[in-house]
């Protein structure tokens, strides 16, 4: 695919590649707050653009990750404007023309970018329709709008007002959306537009953009953190065929090449050649959660109420652990990057391409202005991966070959070895039941950072900066404000407990290189606490649901629990039989996100170990629903995703450094395994939109773990469910 | 050095090393997006195309082994236009979330029904289990490959 065209697929219009930027309209103080990302960009043209050939452009600065989310938006812009879904090209994430949302993370897209669209539109559909009456004669109330097309005596379109319409002006915010009643776009399961050219071979993901006189690049990373190049064949390298650069900086080291097989092999040699020293240690991975416990770290206590005891309340101690885990995604990480004449073009899969373009110009030397960062679709994205490296390290090979773009994409081990994972947890819980009520719980965790992403101010987050020559260093940890937090994401219990006390302890030392994976700490603190009510309530002697509905108040709480126990048909007090058994988990993701419950059912081999998860059903709220077979397909994905780390998952090492490096030794679930999904909607068209696209990781390994204890009457408490601690703890080991 | 290629039915011909992966050359040579790069190592099954109707592994394929045999690519089974039975099936159930894996579990569905055009369930997941899907749409694609077997019956 050249250039042009992917712009023009990319991006739903042709333009030739310009360096314009947005123009930066002088701050005034003491303007309204606007909802959503309105707040930050505050024009209408920024978010619209109505053109003359009857079609409307919108923009946005979320991206598409994979999961539907240019479609629900799209939906959103087309329902308020009263146009067909068709007339709508969308623009997603490019510094020179879209608004900056920051990170397309945390399950925000619809709660924020969808928000500002759905807010915009209606208003330029309220400036429209006022053009229209005056051109009409016609008070406004006496118009419709038909797709585009407003009747009142006689009939004008949105795009003979095109002209007129002026945008160039800061939201109101104050024209009212319409009621959800008359949704005929938002709420349908419309196909993804996507879609077909993925099936068909098209050009859709940034692998497939190739761009006039584009080389090739692959980098060389070094054998554990830290270590130094001393030494490599740069002349046996350079004499390779097709080998055009090879890039040193540092300990940095890359390759480019005419070819791509070229680099790959290019890249090889230097990986032969190359002498290296020093280097940190890892945590003994025998001992790694005593380890990462005994590190600095910054308490906090997050939550505390507070009540007498009752005597002779039964109390229960446990405690949790999750390993290091892998994004994993099935294509390791790409970027394109052209430098030419002191400006640098970047193509990136990464979630933010403003804070990204920021860093990149921090590490370079270079004015954001004069960098271009542009999304373009990489293989799933499930959170910080390696996207924003990739796309620096590109930067570094495309600047030794001035004017021509590089591609590069990082070999299977480059990913394995080098993203930044999912934090290893370690979650304590102590509670107490009297009268079949909670009477205490305590509930403290331990993390590393869960935010290593670039945008930092205090550091540069981009992995190839760390081994320059000129050092840059990555940000410190950081605590993250409730409710959404980090390693404490949904670590303060949901229930109605009188006394209550969290406490998380943010690890300030990164012994392994860490980041964002998705639903960060929810997955491992929703683990422990849905594990530890399933203790809790058989150290009550009542069922797991019963216990759960007996501890909440909230009614769409308590409807996604029920939904889920219908849909499984749950029999209160259900017994597993040694082999086979089922139980539930639930959680409301960020404490304001999706409601989520899942149930799932496990089938133990006793014998050799293996557990399977036959099937799984699960009810989701998230409020509003956009796009029903969206939401089903994020839920359902989340669930099979979460079935995967929680039973083969953990990312492998020694002191020496990290052995995770291709698929053989980071095992995921196969299709085989894949457990049968039966998901539940619960539509809330009254209510505000929640993220999604994270809920079902938590609920999802507190239900197969708690499943397994009533299958066996044993219980795991670290993850994942491996053949030897299965046959442990069936032993009675654990 | 020149290879001559069958790929989708046309003769091609490429200045390539004769041991270089069949995927580079699909990819970068042709310019055909359907096979993905995923690992390099068989692993993953991103990279399979059909040679002569079977499904290989592009990316350890090298490129001088297959002078004289077909290439199918998906590309090659059908166009936005006129679907493969598959292609339309995936399209149908919305048997994606990033759709990366898509190509490599369609071309591996083709040999499936090639061999067996009325496969059970646990035959589609068998059949595909050298296929890693990350989204979790393992379901999906399983629903797809049925529907189109049954289409086709």
């Amino acid at each position: 695919m050249k250039r042009r065209d992917f712009l023009k697929s990319a991006g739903g219009i042709a333009v030739a590649f310009s360096w314009s930027v947005p123009t930066v309209r002088a701050q005034q103080a003491a303007r309204p707050a606007l909802p959503g990302s309105l707040g930050t960009n505050r024009m209408l043209d920024g978010w619209i653009r109505i053109n003359a050939a009857g079609t409307i452009t919108v923009f946005t600065g979320k991206c598409e990750l994979g999961q539907g989310i240019l479609t629900a938006l799209t939906q959103i812009a087309a329902e308020e404007l009263d146009v067909a879904y068709e007339r709508v090209e969308i623009v997603s994430a490019d510094t020179a023309r879209t608004p900056n949302e920051g990170m397309t993370a945390g399950s925000l897209s619809v709660e924020n970018s969808g928000t500002a669209l759905r807010l915009a539109c209606a208003e330029v559909r309220q400036i429209l329709l006022g053009l229209a009456a005056a051109k009409l004669g016609v008070a406004v109330a006496n118009l419709s709008v038909s797709d585009g097309t407003v009747t009142g005596a006689g009939s004008v379109t949105y795009w003979d007002l095109a002209r007129e319409a002026n945008l160039e002006r800061e939201a109101s915010a104050q024209a009212k959306p319409k009621p959800p009643a008359q949704h005929t776009i938002v709420g349908r399961s419309i196909p993804r537009r996507d879609i077909p050219a993925k099936m068909t071979g098209g050009a859709a993901f940034i692998q497939d953009l190739r761009l006039p006189g584009m080389v090739h690049g692959r980098v060389v990373r070094p054998p554990r953190y830290g270590a130094r190049l001393d030494s490599f064949d740069e002349t046996k390298v350079k004499a390779m065929p097709g080998v055009i650069a090879v890039v040193r900086d540092g300990s940095f080291l890359g390759v480019v090449a005419r070819r791509e097989e070229q680099a790959i092999n290019a890249r090889l040699v230097l990986i032969g050649s190359a002498k290296w020293s020093g280097g940190s240690e890892l945590p003994d991975p025998g001992k790694l959660y005593e380890q990462l416990m005994s590190l600095r770290s910054e308490d906090r206590v997050i939550a505390e109420k507070d009540a007498p005891v009752p005597a002779g309340a039964t109390v229960v101690e446990a405690t949790y652990h999750r390993p290091y885990l892998a994004h994993a995604a099935i294509a390791p990480s790409c970027a394109v990057a052209e430098f030419k004449d002191g400006k640098l073009a970047v193509w990136t899969h990464s979630q933010g391409v403003f804070p990204l373009r920021a860093t990149i110009a921090r590490a370079l030397g270079l004015e954001p202005s004069d960098i271009r960062c542009i999304h373009a679709e990489g293989a799933g994205c499930y959170g910080h991966n390696g996207a924003d490296d990739v796309a620096f390290d590109a930067a570094m090979l495309a600047r030794a070959v001035n004017g021509q773009p590089v591609r590069l994409q990082w070999m299977r081990d480059d990913e394995f070895k080098w993203e930044p994972y999912g934090p290893a947890m370690t979650m304590k819980v102590k509670g107490a039941v009297a009268g079949g009520r909670v009477v205490d719980w305590a509930f403290d965790v331990w993390s590393q950072s869960h935010n290593g992403r670039p945008g930092d101010p205090d550091g540069i987050n981009l992995l190839g900066s760390w081994y320059l020559a000129d050092a840059k260093r990555p940000g410190p940890a950081r605590h993250a404000a409730q409710p959404n937090g980090a390693g404490d994401r949904n670590a303060i219990t949901l229930y109605d407990f009188p006394r209550q006390r969290t406490t998380h302890h943010l690890i300030m030392d990164n012994p392994v290189r860490t980041s964002a994976l998705r639903s960060l700490g929810a997955y491992a603190n929703v683990f422990a606490i849905e594990s530890f009510m399933d203790e809790l309530a058989a150290a009550a002697g009542i069922d797991p649901v019963a216990f759960r509905l007996a501890h909440i108040k909230d009614e769409r709480e308590r409807a996604v629990i029920e939904a889920v126990a219908k849909a499984a048909a749950w029999k209160p007090g259900e017994q597993g039989d040694g082999r086979r058994g089922r139980g539930i988990g639930y959680a409301r993701y960020k404490t304001v996100a999706t409601y989520n419950a899942v149930i799932a059912e496990v089938e133990v081999d006793r014998t050799t170990g293996i557990v399977k998860v036959p099937r799984i059903w699960t009810a989701a709220d998230a409020g509003q629903i956009i796009n029903p077979d969206g939401l089903t397909n994020q839920i359902e994905g989340g669930v099979i995703q979460s079935t995967s780390w929680t039973l083969h998952e953990h990312v492998r090492f020694d002191r020496n450094g990290i052995l995770a490096q291709d698929w053989m030794n980071y095992p995921i679930l196969t299709m085989p395994d894949v457990p049968s999904v039966e998901t539940v909607l619960i539509d809330r068209p009254n209510e505000r939109a929640l993220g999604a696209g994270e809920a079902a990781q938590g609920p999802t390994a507190a239900a197969i773990a708690n499943a397994f204890a009533a299958a066996t009457g044993r219980r795991i408490r670290e993850l994942p469910l491996t053949p030897e601690r299965v046959k442990a703890a069936l032993a009675g080991q654990t | 050095m020149a290879i001559s290629l069958k790929v989708n039915g046309v003769t091609r011909s490429v200045d390539a090393e004769p041991d270089t992966p069949l995927l580079y050359v699909l990819r970068n040579d042709l310019e055909l997006n359907g096979a993905k790069y995923g690992c390099a190592m068989t692993q993953c099954g991103a990279c399979t195309v059909l040679v002569n109707g079977a499904a290989r592994r592009s990316c350890v394929t090298p490129v001088g082994s297959i002078e004289g045999n077909e290439v199918t690519t998906l590309e090659g089974l059908g166009t936005l236009d006129k679907p493969h039975p598959l292609q339309k099936a995936f399209i149908d159930e919305q048997a994606a979330q990033c759709g990366y894996c898509a190509s490599g579990m369609i071309m591996t569905a083709a040999d499936l029904l090639n061999r067996n055009p009325q496969p059970r369930e646990v035959d589609v997941r068998a059949a595909l289990a050298g296929n890693l899907c990350r989204c979790g749409t393992h379901n999906r694609i399983i629903r797809a490959v049925l529907r189109a077997a049954k289409g086709a019956a």
